[in-house]
C-alpha cells in the first residue's frame, strides 16, 4: 500500500485509518491496531510539524507492506531533516517545548512497534521505518 | 473532536469525545484556556470516556492545562481512562503527577 498527503494536520486521523484498515484483514487484536496507529500517528505528526515546520506545505509519504503477519511501514517527509538524531530519540527532547510538545513521539513509536530505523539529512529529508509482528506480544510484555 | 464543559462547585468537567491528536489538540486547549481564563473555577477533571484515540500531542496539551492548573493552585484528576489511554498517559509519565478515578463524581469528590 502506498499513499502521499499534503502535510496538513487535518489529513493525520486519515493516514491512522488507512493503515488501520490495511492490517485489518490479518484480524489484528484491537490492542496491536490501536498501537499501531498511534505509532504512525507520531511519525505523521513529526513530518508535519518538525520535517516541513507546520508550513502545510510539502508530502507526506506513507508506504505499507504485510509479509504474512509482519508488518513493515516506511513514512518520509521531503523536508528539513533531523541534524542529531540521537537526541531527537531522546524521550522528553523537542525542539518545540512553546508548542506543548511532550518529546514523546519516538519513544511511543519504539514502545509500540518492533523495531524502528531512523535515516536523515538535514536538508533533505526524513525516513522511519518501522516493523511490528502480530500476534506476538502487547506493549506490557516489553 | 468535541471537547463538553460542565462547570460544578469543586471544578471543571472536560468531557472529551473523539480523537486527540496533533490537529485537535488546539480546540482543546483554547477551550479549556478559555474557561480557566475567567477564574471561576480552580481545578480539572478530565473525562477520557468517550475519546477514542490519543498520542503524544495529547501528552503535550494535557501536560500545558496541568501546568497551568497547578500555576493557580488547583488540581488535576482524570476519569474513564480505557487501558490503551492509560498507556499513553503512563508512557508520557503523566500517572506519577495525576491520579485516575472510576468516573466524574469520585473525581469531584476526590478534590474537596
Amino acid at each position: 500500500m502506498k499513499m502521499e498527503i499534503p502535510a496538513r494536520s487535518e489529513n493525520e486521523s486519515f493516514v491512522r485509518v488507512v493503515v488501520a484498515a490495511f492490517v485489518a484483514r490479518i484480524d489484528p487484536t484491537l490492542e496491536e491496531l490501536n498501537e499501531v496507529k498511534t505509532a504512525v500517528s507520531e511519525a505523521v505528526t513529526n513530518c508535519i510539524l518538525h520535517g516541513y515546520d507546520c508550513s502545510e506545505e510539502g508530502i507526506v509519504w506513507i508506504i505499507a507492506m504485510l509479509e504474512g503477519n509482519k508488518l513493515s511501514v516506511e513514512i518520509e517527509d521531503r523536508g528539513k531533516g533531523i541534524a542529531d538524531i540521537e537526541r531527537a530519540r531522546e524521550p522528553l527532547y523537542t525542539d518545540k517545548p512553546e508548542l506543548e510538545r511532550a518529546g514523546m513521539g519516538f519513544s511511543i513509536m519504539e514502545n509500540f512497534m518492533d523495531e524502528l530505523y531512523v535515516e536523515s539529512s538535514p536538508g533533505k529529508g526524513t525516513r522511519i521505518k518501522m516493523f511490528r509482528t502480530f500476534g506476538k506480544k502487547s506493549w506490557e510484555n516489553h | 473532536m468535541q471537547v463538553k464543559l460542565i462547570r460544578r462547585k469543586n471544578g471543571l468537567i472536560v468531557r472529551l469525545d473523539g480523537e486527540l491528536d496533533h490537529h485537535t489538540a488546539t480546540v482543546f486547549r483554547d477551550v479549556v484556556d478559555k474557561e480557566l481564563a475567567k477564574n471561576l473555577v480552580q481545578n480539572l477533571v478530565i473525562n477520557f470516556d468517550n475519546l477514542t484515540f490519543m498520542d503524544s500531542s495529547g501528552i503535550g496539551a494535557i501536560l500545558g492545562r496541568y501546568r497551568l492548573v497547578k500555576a493557580k493552585g488547583g488540581k488535576m484528576v482524570f476519569c474513564g481512562v480505557s487501558k490503551h489511554i492509560r498507556k499513553i498517559l503512563q508512557l508520557g509519565g503523566l500517572l506519577t503527577i495525576i491520579a485516575i478515578c472510576s468516573d466524574e463524581n469520585k473525581a469531584l469528590a476526590s478534590l474537596m
